[in-house]
């Protein structure tokens, strides 16, 4: 019955919670944040896709005639201090930062996937020291190490890729070896290695499936997090470089002018908004949906940014 | 108790170390020369023969990272490179206004946070509860930069109540408060979405239980249900929450500090990386994980103590 709110906020733990609230009714209640983020995150795809025909001008084009101009039907977000339409600038940008957050989510899920798949499983001496490395990382706010990286790197895109990318790796690291460490005695692997299959085709067809659900709900609210890290990183200016459009830039640019032309930041900032909300919907309603095991864990665990 | 303890402090001191390796690991990362990426194009040899002979590059690899190491756990991180005063006391001086801020973002975050996720956890499938855990969730949703910038323009342009920029340090005591507040309120609404959702499901728990049914059965006021029987055995999750949240909160800063040009270890690693000044960096590399690693530790003692489930 009372699953909507639940959904909204995991709790801490409590298995008898979600089989207290598991009625049809509560399922298809459940599942409206399902939908809805699937919606708004087809539909910020589908603005990537089409950015070309959506923006009205180029976004990096200057045209001092019409500098810092209020929202108008000829510029719905206004101008900015170059006289670059910011509604075209926001649509481009949505192609870096679902750029960088679906290469930031692979290259973190898969590289944690390995560290996790093979520490959890391989056990003993080597596993401590790779979770105490995990530890240690995992203490640095997302944030601060991908800064971190940033600085001796220098700006770029694929700085920040690898930046954010080494920053989100440790989570993964540790979520995938959790999930391995409980299956790995389980009957059906123990089973496997009894019939004599390599070890390796152990660990890709009995215990890797299993790691599948709570990955993939990581990945969505890594990937509102890797959008804002991102953001974060383009808005202190040590980012994709400009005058390349991307969400913090934008934001960014606009802050000396918060004064008398608000709407640069103001409105700019409604495109990362939308979309974090969206990925958070998605990762909310994935995380019932997928795995009720995991609640508490996903949207609240991950705040290190 | 001494067991876990002795964990505990062997983990911290791991980590320590962790944060100097990652820091040592940074200038080590900067491809090509470091004194001809710091010094430009147009250094001349001796000068960055120099730098290289300060920055102890001329040695072999093992040894620049054994004497960082001994050197940064002493506080040692050379000097600036930009004011040439000691990077350990650049960091401290601004050291005061991270915590200030961070602890002032905590309270707001509980302020908010706390009386929210109860009346959601009480009202549960209300409108109040749906209104709150979607203000929450769009809250959590905001980059917390923009939500600084929003505050800005709202209460500093268009009210014209609070002052826009920097931390007040001369104006005395009312006016460092004064340009605390917008910091901290963004700082605390960002954090007080999380921590709304997670008192609304630490309460939810709580009001489940039997002993809370019989309460209601003994005909006790809601009121009294609440505040005497769910909230009191809600409060040590809360409590975690907040020493999870201040962790997080120092994190938080180095974009807020950014937004309202505040004085702190954010802006201060910010410039840092700007001006290429890696000791500079380096240092508040280190002391800034140092804080949150000693944050984390003790909200883990806390919890231990606090908690009789926990087993030591």
């Amino acid at each position: 019955m009372n699953a909507t709110a639940d959904r909204l906020v995991p709790s801490l733990g409590t298995p008898a919670v979600a089989a207290r609230d598991s009625g049809a009714l509560s399922t298809l209640r459940r599942s409206v944040s399902l939908r809805l983020g699937i919606v708004v995150i087809l539909a910020v795809f589908a603005v990537a896709a089409a950015a070309p025909a959506i923006a009205p001008y180029d976004p990096i084009a200057n045209n001092l005639r019409v500098r810092l101009q209020p929202p108008s039907s000829a510029h719905i977000f206004g101008t900015d201090d170059f006289g670059r339409d910011v509604f075209s600038r926001v649509v481009w940008g949505t192609r870096i930062s679902l750029l960088v957050a679906a290469i930031v989510v692979t290259v973190a899920a898969l590289g944690g996937a390995v560290v996790g798949l093979v520490s959890g499983y391989v056990g003993g001496r080597l596993d401590d020291v790779v979770m105490r490395i995990i530890d240690v990382l995992l203490a640095f706010p997302a944030l601060l190490l991908a800064l971190a990286v940033m600085a001796a790197l220098g700006s770029s895109l694929v700085n920040v890729i690898l930046a954010v990318g080494v920053a989100f790796l440790p989570r993964f690291a540790r979520l995938q070896r959790s999930v391995v460490v409980s299956v790995r005695e389980r009957e059906f692997v123990m089973a496997a290695v009894a019939l004599g299959i390599p070890r390796l085709r152990v660990l890709w067809r009995h215990v890797m499936p299993n790691c599948l659900a709570p990955v993939i709900v990581m990945s969505t609210v890594s990937a509102a997090d890797a959008i804002l890290v991102e953001a974060s990183l383009s808005f202190l200016g040590l980012g994709v470089q400009p005058p390349a459009p991307t969400w913090g830039a934008v934001i960014s640019d606009g802050r000396s002018f918060m004064q008398n032309a608000p709407w640069i930041s103001g409105l700019s900032g409604l495109a990362i908004m939308g979309t974090v909300l969206g990925l958070n919907l998605l990762g909310d309603g994935a995380r019932d949906v997928l795995d009720p095991t995991l609640r508490g864990e996903g949207v609240e665990a991950r705040r290190d940014s | 108790m001494r067991r876990f303890l002795v964990r505990r402090l062997l983990l911290l001191a791991l980590s320590v170390l962790g944060a100097v390796t990652v820091a040592f690991l940074l200038m080590r990362m900067i491809p090509g020369d470091p004194a001809q990426v710091i010094l430009g194009d147009y250094a001349t040899k001796e000068s960055i023969a120099a730098l290289r002979r300060q920055l102890g590059l001329d040695r072999p690899l093992y040894q620049q990272y054994l004497s960082f190491v001994t050197r940064a756990l002493g506080g040692d991180f050379g000097s600036s490179l930009v004011t040439f005063r000691p990077a350990f006391f650049e960091v401290r001086s601004v050291f005061g206004y991270t915590i200030e801020l961070a602890l002032a973002g905590t309270v707001v975050s509980m302020l908010v946070g706390v009386p929210a996720g109860v009346l959601a956890a009480v009202r549960r499938n209300r409108p109040l509860d749906y209104v709150t855990m979607i203000l929450a969730l769009g809250a959590m949703s905001m980059p917390v930069f923009w939500l600084s910038l929003l505050l800005l323009f709202v209460f500093s342009f268009l009210l014209g109540w609070t002052p826009s920029m920097g931390a007040g340090g001369d104006g005395g005591f009312v006016s460092r408060l004064w340009h605390l507040a917008l910091p901290a309120l963004a700082l605390g609404l960002s954090m007080g979405a999380m921590v709304t959702r997670m008192t609304r499901s630490a309460t939810l728990e709580v009001i489940r239980q039997d002993y809370v049914r019989t309460a209601r059965a003994k005909g006790l006021r809601e009121g009294l249900v609440i505040g005497k029987h769910a909230l009191r055995n809600a409060a040590l999750p809360i409590l975690t929450i907040l020493a999870i949240n201040f962790g997080i909160q120092l994190g938080g800063t180095i974009l807020v500090e950014a937004v309202f040009a505040r004085p702190g270890m954010g802006s201060l690693l910010v410039s840092a990386i700007y001006q290429r000044d890696y000791p500079q960096v380096q240092a508040v590399v280190v002391i800034f994980a140092t804080s949150i690693l000693l944050v984390n530790m003790l909200v883990d003692l806390l919890y231990a103590t606090v908690d009789p489930r926990v087993r030591l």
